[in-house]
């Protein structure tokens, strides 16, 4: 038994303290951020539940607040994705294809990882100004949809192409050995063995960036945005109203009612998230089971 | 180290005095600043299995993957002098190397199916080289698990994931995945080293029956391996090749005392 009574009991009391203080300090350092959380959801909750009805999802913002909905901004936000969907996935895939399999590993390609990793925390707002410099005024887009939606676009392929690259990256090098060595050349390699492993971690990349784009305000507001659309968008070239835009716009009046309105509008864009979220992670752990 | 294994009765044949199919004419290669080839020149019979052997970093793999122009994939790498295939330079301009890999097929030292089915892993290369009728594809998967000794294990679950399989039923897989092209070399780039000694095994007997077909090149860290699969066996050092003859010969009586220390286990 002498084995076991030969440590020092002041030390290793001192080290258990030592360690269940720290224990404490992390789970306080979580608890924090969680509770700021919830106490944001719960106000927003209490606020706006009594907003959340058919009305909201069937009118047209109003001057009288038991009368406004956000119709106009929920079909925009809709449309707005849409349409970038397919533009920044293209754009954004593609160009992490040819950072990691085409190009080769030079200054040039260097620079422009660079550059890409610079865009990707570049203020919302800057590509507000870009986009309404190239697509409002030099493409002659004026406050359209399209404008809207080319600027996220911009605007989200730098988190696009980072999160491509990474799951590109990540399958082994093996996998392009073996389809090499039975004679495919690039882009059969790449369409046959490469992404098909790749693509799970491309699409959680592609819906978490789209879900930072729906919750995106300034660059719309630069661009010109309307802030009161009584209309749906009928065409690419018609001017729209985004979610976000329709609550800021709530918010900064007056009147009570409208900042319940808000709370609502708040509820549904975070419904939202979550969902696309969800979905990111749904579709992870269905393609990780096969590959 | 003694491995008390059933010899394979092919491998005590002398090797047939076959015609030379790939010619390796003083081969300098270059990964950067780094000299991995010295000036080696090196005859390949055909339908026989040569082995290379040596100790790590000798060259023996960067020479294999020579062969089907893989190294070509390694930025910085560089090439000099001359490997012909049946009398063509595979390194000229005319050679198209998709049509060189298709027929030089290539088994690497991990197992690498892609994570899809069995039939699909099969199919893979033919389908890259454009065959797509179902009946087609389907004769030549049978064909190609056959060759490779894997049919009678597989043929009921052919949708089942690759990954599914034990680790030596995923390297005679990567086997029939190559042999689907219809290459005429099989290159093996210690293609047992990751495996048991059942698995090895039931491969070196694969490798025996599939010599009378294919010219086999196979490095091996294992010299009992070469001893018993290899007709001619090669041994490297420092990027050279010190020594090249039929492998009863080398193993008997090296005529050079580098390759006598090296298989006695002096070093290496």
């Amino acid at each position: 038994m002498n084995l076991l009574q030969g440590g020092n009991r002041h030390q290793i009391a001192r080290r258990r303290k030592i360690d269940f203080c720290l224990h404490l300090l992390f789970a306080a350092a979580t608890s924090v951020g969680v509770i700021a959380l919830c106490a944001l959801l719960i106000d927003i909750i209490i606020d706006g539940i009594s907003r959340l009805q058919p009305g909201l999802f069937e009118n047209f913002p109003s001057r009288r607040a038991e009368r406004a909905g956000m119709k106009s901004a929920i079909v925009g936000s809709m449309y707005m994705l849409c349409i970038m969907l397919p533009i920044s996935f293209v754009l954004g895939v593609g160009a992490a294809i040819w950072l990691e399999e085409y190009a080769g590993k030079n200054r040039f390609t260097r620079l422009i990882q660079l550059n890409i990793s610079t865009l990707a925390g570049v203020p919302s707002i800057v590509y507000g100004i870009l986009g309404l410099t190239l697509f409002v005024r030099l493409l002659m887009l004026q406050r359209s949809l399209l404008a809207g939606a080319l600027t996220m676009t911009i605007l989200v392929l730098p988190i696009i192409i980072v999160s491509a690259q990474e799951a590109l990256r990540a399958v082994p090098k093996s996998r392009r050995d073996a389809s090499y060595a039975l004679g495919a050349n690039r882009w059969q390699t790449v369409s046959r063995a490469v992404l098909p492993s790749a693509l799970p971690g491309i699409l959680t990349g592609v819906i978490l960036a789209m879900s930072r784009a729906i919750g995106e305000t300034a660059p719309l507001i630069m661009i010109g945005a309307l802030t009161y659309v009584a209309f749906l968008p009928k065409h690419m070239l018609d001017q729209f109203t985004v979610m976000p835009i329709q609550i800021y716009n709530w918010l900064s009046r007056p009147q009570p009612e409208f900042h319940e309105l808000a709370a609502a509008g708040i509820i549904v864009l975070l419904a939202m998230l979550l969902l696309m979220n969800f979905a990111a992670i749904l579709l992870r752990n269905k393609f990780s089971k096969i590959s | 180290m003694s491995i008390s294994m059933p010899m394979p009765a092919s491998a005590a044949t002398p090797a047939r005095t076959a015609r030379t199919l790939i010619e390796i004419d003083r081969l300098n290669l270059y990964y950067g600043d780094f000299h991995a080839l010295k000036n080696v020149s090196l005859d390949i019979p055909e339908r026989a299995v040569t082995a290379f052997i040596g100790p790590s970093g000798c060259g023996k793999s960067t020479l294999l993957r020579s062969l089907n122009r893989m190294n070509d994939l390694i930025p910085g790498t560089r090439i000099e002098g001359r490997i012909a295939i049946a009398g063509t330079d595979i390194y000229s301009p005319e050679v198209d190397v998709e049509t060189l890999r298709k027929k030089v097929g290539m088994v690497f030292q991990q197992p690498n199916p892609f994570p899809k089915s069995i039939y699909d892993n099969v199919a893979y290369g033919p389908r890259l080289h454009g065959i797509r009728k179902k009946s087609r594809l389907d004769e030549i998967v049978e064909s190609s698990l056959k060759a490779a000794a894997l049919w009678d294990e597989v043929k009921d679950h052919l949708k089942r994931s690759a990954l599914s399989l034990s680790g030596g039923q995923q390297q005679r897989l990567c086997i029939a995945r190559a042999l689907a092209v219809e290459p005429d070399i099989l290159l093996m780039d210690e293609a047992t080293s990751a495996l048991d000694p059942i698995s090895t095994l039931k491969i070196e007997e694969l490798v025996q029956q599939l010599k009378d077909r294919y010219t086999i090149v196979m490095v091996t860290h294992n010299m009992h391996q070469a001893a018993r699969v290899s007709n001619q066996t090669v041994f490297f050092l420092n990027g050279e090749v010190v020594e090249s003859a039929d492998t009863e010969q080398l193993f008997a009586g090296p005529s050079d005392s580098r390759t006598e220390d090296y298989i006695s286990g002096r070093f290496g």
